[in-house]
């Protein structure tokens, strides 16, 4: 209960008003809808009562080593940035729409969008998404805009499950058409470009792909520009740290899942969406965007701006019905990033490729395993084993603690029985080794 | 507020080469698997900053804020109500907080106990059948349910393209329905603020799919006519959408099932006290009758023989919203706050924040009129009076003098359908005294406005920057460094 | 220059100069009213337009407004100089700030407009 009023304010305040009763304030209200019975407990729990049963609850769920990524990956979130993100000034504020009152929250964005910018290459940012898939979605959404087609090309690598987030954005209608690049060698298959972008909105590749593996991307931008296709890009912002840029290698648009900058993995939310273009796309952007501007004194000072693209200006001609942004979730990946800086990004990127690469060589020599495929990947690998993946996983974990992998055959059956491996920097030599020792007993 | 208001360098411009916050040392040793030619050329133009750099930079920052926590912010529709601490605490629990997405149920049965029990208080609070925790936002909700009705109807073989919304509606209605290739029909609303069922009645036919319909609505009022609303609607063969963002007025009192509804969304990040971050993370919900129960989007969850599972539905699920399940860590802080509450301490909520609304708008009805000439619900729609606006005051000016005492501004020019709006909701948290404070403030802005109208139009100007120059930004675009 | 009475004007208030190549813009009533002119999104030259149909976007800081094609007919140039320097809408509606310029297909169309005497008395109607 968090109401402050006394009897003695209650009684005050409806005097003031001219009320006899709280009754009369809601005659609006056909009285036969006023307090039904509601089958909830009636009590409720003191803070400590509250405290256990969430302790409880939490402790339901298990911890195990987890080598499990697919989209969202294991992180240490550093101190300072929960101490900065748990300032209330920053989590109790609401969308900046009183500028002066709200510097610091936009502020906060403009380096957010700022840093996506460094990380990706790219021209301009908006102040985030809800996260990577509903990001990937607008993208491709922006390309239809732009190119006034329907048909999306996309390579077998991307997420499957922001290709499911994408159909959904777009109502499953029957009027866009998807048009699946195949794979070779875990990677896209370039010689099958060209007859598939004919006529295409953009091209849509994600590298790292799903399978972890990272796409060659030089001159894929010019085969999708001599169709006339834009290209929308999706890339672990982290892998960034050392890997080429969508900048670099000429994406109309990029886009990310900003989890992997510190968040916690917390069952899928709240993750951050990054959100990129070229500049001649700014407007294209949905949501909100932040821009630097003066006061009347000519002071630097920060405002939400191109705000007439938005929902509460455009209604039904928006570009998209978002009005939020994952402001918080922005401001710890800005906090991140600030603290690591581009060396320690480097040095982060470096040891996931690492820990990923040690954890392949150990794991590809068991007896009855191999790995997938031969090209370089970041920090996860397809791994095949003998039998079943998923009674594999499901055995390790109740004999040794251990989430080995995701079973791919749901996603990719064409793979066979396979696993994809994920380590990031938070897996230690003894990790790996357990991880390793622990298939080996259990196959 | 106090901070060196000198310092406004972004934190690229304190950056130092060199310095270094964080280290991430390889314990293994092992070499990246990476050839040159997929390697970036260029490091990321970031900060080179010390902790201690990074710490101050955005300590700073956060001081330039208004908030919840260090001012009255009574910012109509968003309901800005206190955001308990335990709920944070809560959320932030190893257990919850670390657990992987894509982890094995068996992994999981905290957290999908927590989702089923919440869900299950939910749809009882709303009257309803059945519930989607999937949506990250509210007009993330909005899409999904109309992604919903848009399955229902293609389920029954019907091609329905237009969605009724009135003129009074939040501006995402609107967006949501044409982003869903939907046609929107405006109607207007009664010089009262509500729907006019006449005007429904005309536009409602075998093409509409969805009347959505905010209530209160956005000028605080109740829809009196809901019953017949949903009758009319019904009678066409279309759905009744309730845009839930005022679920604040409710909430204990009456089950908006109750009132004829087909679904509705819930906002968190209003109704369910988790904070709004600056601009989010919220997150939302579908609630929704049984006929629509078959298309919500999966996983769902769902109880089998004491263990907790995902439901992936029989095939008639309009898919994904988002990538993984929710924004989960959201909704613990929702359950940590229903745990708080019995279900008379729920109706609470609603009395409370009804009673400090019209104890408001009876403080200043002499100064600044209110648009409806009824009692409010949960929140008071005002105009600056004629005194103030005959000396070209506007209520962005009445918006910028209240900051300028303390006070985040109401949200202004909002809903449209009334001129120069200021639209105030002090929600249930807030003590009898600081609404004194606030009206206090309010007819120190008018007096002194009305006395010297260029004050009021110089304001503010005991904030870090003054009236910020928005024709320029929109102008000549700086997005980044 | 273009004077006020030799245009022809619609209820949205656009201006046409009526001719073979039919100048359209908006009036400087209309930027008045819009305030400062942040942005301006125009037609394809070549793009055929159907009169009364929104063809244009002219944005302010926090509005957005939809242009109506005055008339019907295919856009032969567009005032690129808006683009890059909206201000001029706001400076010049009647001259520098033009918008597109078009090849009517019904030349009697621009015949219903108002003249410059029935926008003023439309104008001062409106304000009441």
């Amino acid at each position: 209960m968090y109401t402050p009023h006394t009897a003695k304010d209650r009684e005050e305040m409806l005097k003031t008003i001219g009320a006899s009763s709280f009754e009369e304030l809601v005659k609006q209200v056909p009285s036969k809808f006023l307090w039904p019975k509601f089958k909830l407990p009636l009590q409720s729990l003191d803070e400590s009562q509250a405290a256990a049963v969430m302790a409880g609850l939490a402790g339901k769920n298990c911890r195990p080593l987890n080598f499990v990524g697919a989209g969202a990956y294991e992180r240490y979130t550093p101190a300072a940035v929960k101490a900065i993100t748990s300032r209330t000034e920053f989590l109790t504020a609401y969308t900046p729409y009183q500028p002066e009152a709200s510097q610091g929250t936009l502020q906060a964005i403009y380096e957010f969008q700022s840093t996506v910018c460094a990380l990706y290459g790219m021209d301009c940012a908006n102040a985030s998404m809800y996260d990577g898939a509903s990001s990937f979605a607008e993208a491709v959404r922006a390309a239809v805009r732009v190119t006034g087609r329907k048909k999306i090309v996309y390579s077998a690598g991307v997420n499957p499950q922001y290709m499911d987030t994408l159909k959904t954005y777009f109502a499953h209608s029957p009027e866009y058409s998807y048009v699946k690049v195949p794979m070779k060698d875990g990677v896209m298959d370039r010689d099958a470009l060209p007859a598939l972008l004919e006529g295409a909105a953009c091209l849509a590749v994600q590298t790292p792909n799903f399978l972890g593996l990272i796409e060659d991307m030089s001159g894929v931008a010019d085969l999708a520009k001599a169709a006339g296709a834009l290209l929308v890009a999706a890339s672990d912002p982290v892998s960034l740290g050392i890997l080429a840029t969508p900048g670099e290698y000429g994406a109309d648009f990029a886009v990310g899942e900003g989890q992997s900058l510190g968040l916690p993995l917390a069952y899928g939310g709240p993750y951050l969406g990054l959100f990129s273009c070229k500049k001649e796309h700014v407007r294209q952007m949905p949501g909100r965007i932040c821009g630097l501007t003066k006061d009347k004194d000519g002071k630097r000072g920060f405002v939400l701006t191109l705000q007439a693209r938005e929902q509460h200006i455009r209604r039904d001609k928006a570009a998209s019905n978002i009005c939020s942004n994952e402001a918080l979730c922005a401001l710890a990946a800005t906090v991140y990033s600030a603290l690591y800086g581009p060396e320690g990004l480097k040095e982060l990127a470096e040891a996931n490729a690492g820990a990923a690469a040690f954890a392949a060589e150990r794991l590809g020599t068991i007896k009855g395993c191999s790995l997938k495929f031969k090209g370089p990947f970041f920090n996860e690998f397809v791994l095949a084993v003998p039998g079943s993946a998923g009674a594999l996983r499901e055995k390790v974990l109740a004999m040794k603690g251990v989430d080995i992998g995701l079973p791919l055959v749901p996603l990719y059956p064409e793979l066979g029985e396979t696993l994809l491996v994920c380590a990031t920097e938070t897996k230690t030599e003894a990790d790996i080794l357990k991880l390793a020792d622990a298939i080996k007993e259990a196959l | 507020m106090i901070c060196a208001v000198t310092d406004n360098k972004l934190s690229i411009e304190k950056s130092d080469p060199g310095r270094r916050g964080l280290h991430a040392k390889n314990p293994l040793r092992a070499k990246a698997n990476v050839p040159a030619n997929l390697r970036r050329k260029a490091a990321p133009r970031l900060p080179e900053l010390s902790e201690f750099d990074v710490v101050r930079h955005f300590t700073r920052l956060s001081r330039l804020n208004f908030s919840v926590d260090t001012h009255f912010y009574p910012l109509g529709s968003c309901t800005m109500k206190y955001n308990p601490r335990f709920n944070e605490e809560a959320a932030a629990l190893e257990g919850f907080s670390g657990l992987h997405p894509l982890a094995h149920d068996v992994c999981a049965q905290g957290t999908l106990e927590l989702i089923h029990d919440l869900s299950a208080r939910l749809v009882e609070l709303c009257g309803l059948d059945a519930i989607t925790l999937q949506p990250a936002a509210g007009a993330h909700s909005e899409f999904t349910g109309l992604l919903l009705a848009k399955a229902y109807f293609e389920n029954k073989g019907e091609a329905r393209t237009e969605i009724v919304v009135p003129d009074s509606a939040h501006g995402t209605n609107p967006a949501t329905a044409s982003m869903m290739g939907f046609t929107t029909v405006n109607i207007a609303s009664k010089p009262d603020g509500r729907l006019d069922v006449a005007e429904l009645k005309k536009h409602i036919g075998p093409k509409t799919a969805v009347l959505m319909l905010t209530v209160p609505n956005t000028l605080g009022i109740f829809e009196s006519n809901i019953e017949e609303i949903c009758r009319v609607v019904h009678e066409a063969g279309a759905l009744v959408y309730m845009d839930g963002a005022n679920l604040n007025a409710l909430i204990g009192m009456v089950k908006p099932g109750d009132l004829g509804i087909d679904m509705m969304h819930l906002n968190f990040h209003k109704t369910f006290s988790t904070p709004h971050g600056g601009g989010g993370p919220g997150a939302g919900a579908i609630v929704c009758r049984a006929h629509l129960a078959p298309f919500l989007p999966v996983p769902t969850v769902k109880k089998e023989g004491g263990k907790f599972a995902s439901d992936f539905g029989d095939g008639k699920s309009i898919g994904k919203v988002k990538a993984f399940f929710g924004n989960t860590g959201v909704l613990v802080k929702a359950y940590a706050y229903m745990l708080a509450h019995s279900a008379d301490e729920l109706g609470d909520i609603a009395r409370y924040s009804i009673i400090n609304a019209n104890y408001i708008r009876a403080l200043l009805k002499d100064l600044y009129p209110s648009y409806s000439s009824e009692y409010c619900m949960h929140e008071c729609v005002l105009t600056p009076g004629k005194d103030m606006l005959d000396k070209g005051l506007k209520t962005l000016d009445v918006a910028k003098g209240l900051i300028d005492r303390g006070f985040h501004a109401p949200t202004i020019y909002f809903p449209l359908i009334v001129h120069e709006a200021i639209m105030i909701e002090p929600t249930e948290t807030e003590s009898k005294e600081t609404l004194d404070e606030f009206a206090a403030a309010m007819k120190d802005v008018h007096d002194s406005g009305v006395a010297d109208p260029q004050s009021l139009k110089d304001a503010p100007v005991t904030l870090p920057v003054k009236r910020l120059d928005e024709v320029q930004a929109a102008r000549q675009p700086n997005l980044r460094w | 220059m273009s004077k006020p009475e030799e245009l022809k004007y619609t209820k949205t208030h656009e201006y046409i100069h009526p001719g073979a190549e039919t100048i359209v813009g908006i009036s400087d009533h209309a930027q008045h009213e819009m305030g400062d002119v942040v942005f301006v999104e125009l037609p394809r030259v070549g793009q055929k337009l159907e009169k009364e149909k929104p063809c244009a976007v002219v944005e302010s800081v926090k509005s957005a407004f939809d242009i109506y094609s005055p008339v019907s007919g295919e856009v032969t140039a567009v005032n690129d100089a808006v683009t890059g320097e909206p201000a001029l809408l706001n400076q010049s509606p009647l001259e520098n700030g033009w918008l597109f310029k078009l090849k009517p297909s019904n030349p009697a169309e621009a015949d219903a407009l108002m003249d410059w005497a029935a926008y003023q008395e439309f104008v001062k109607q409106a304000a009441h």
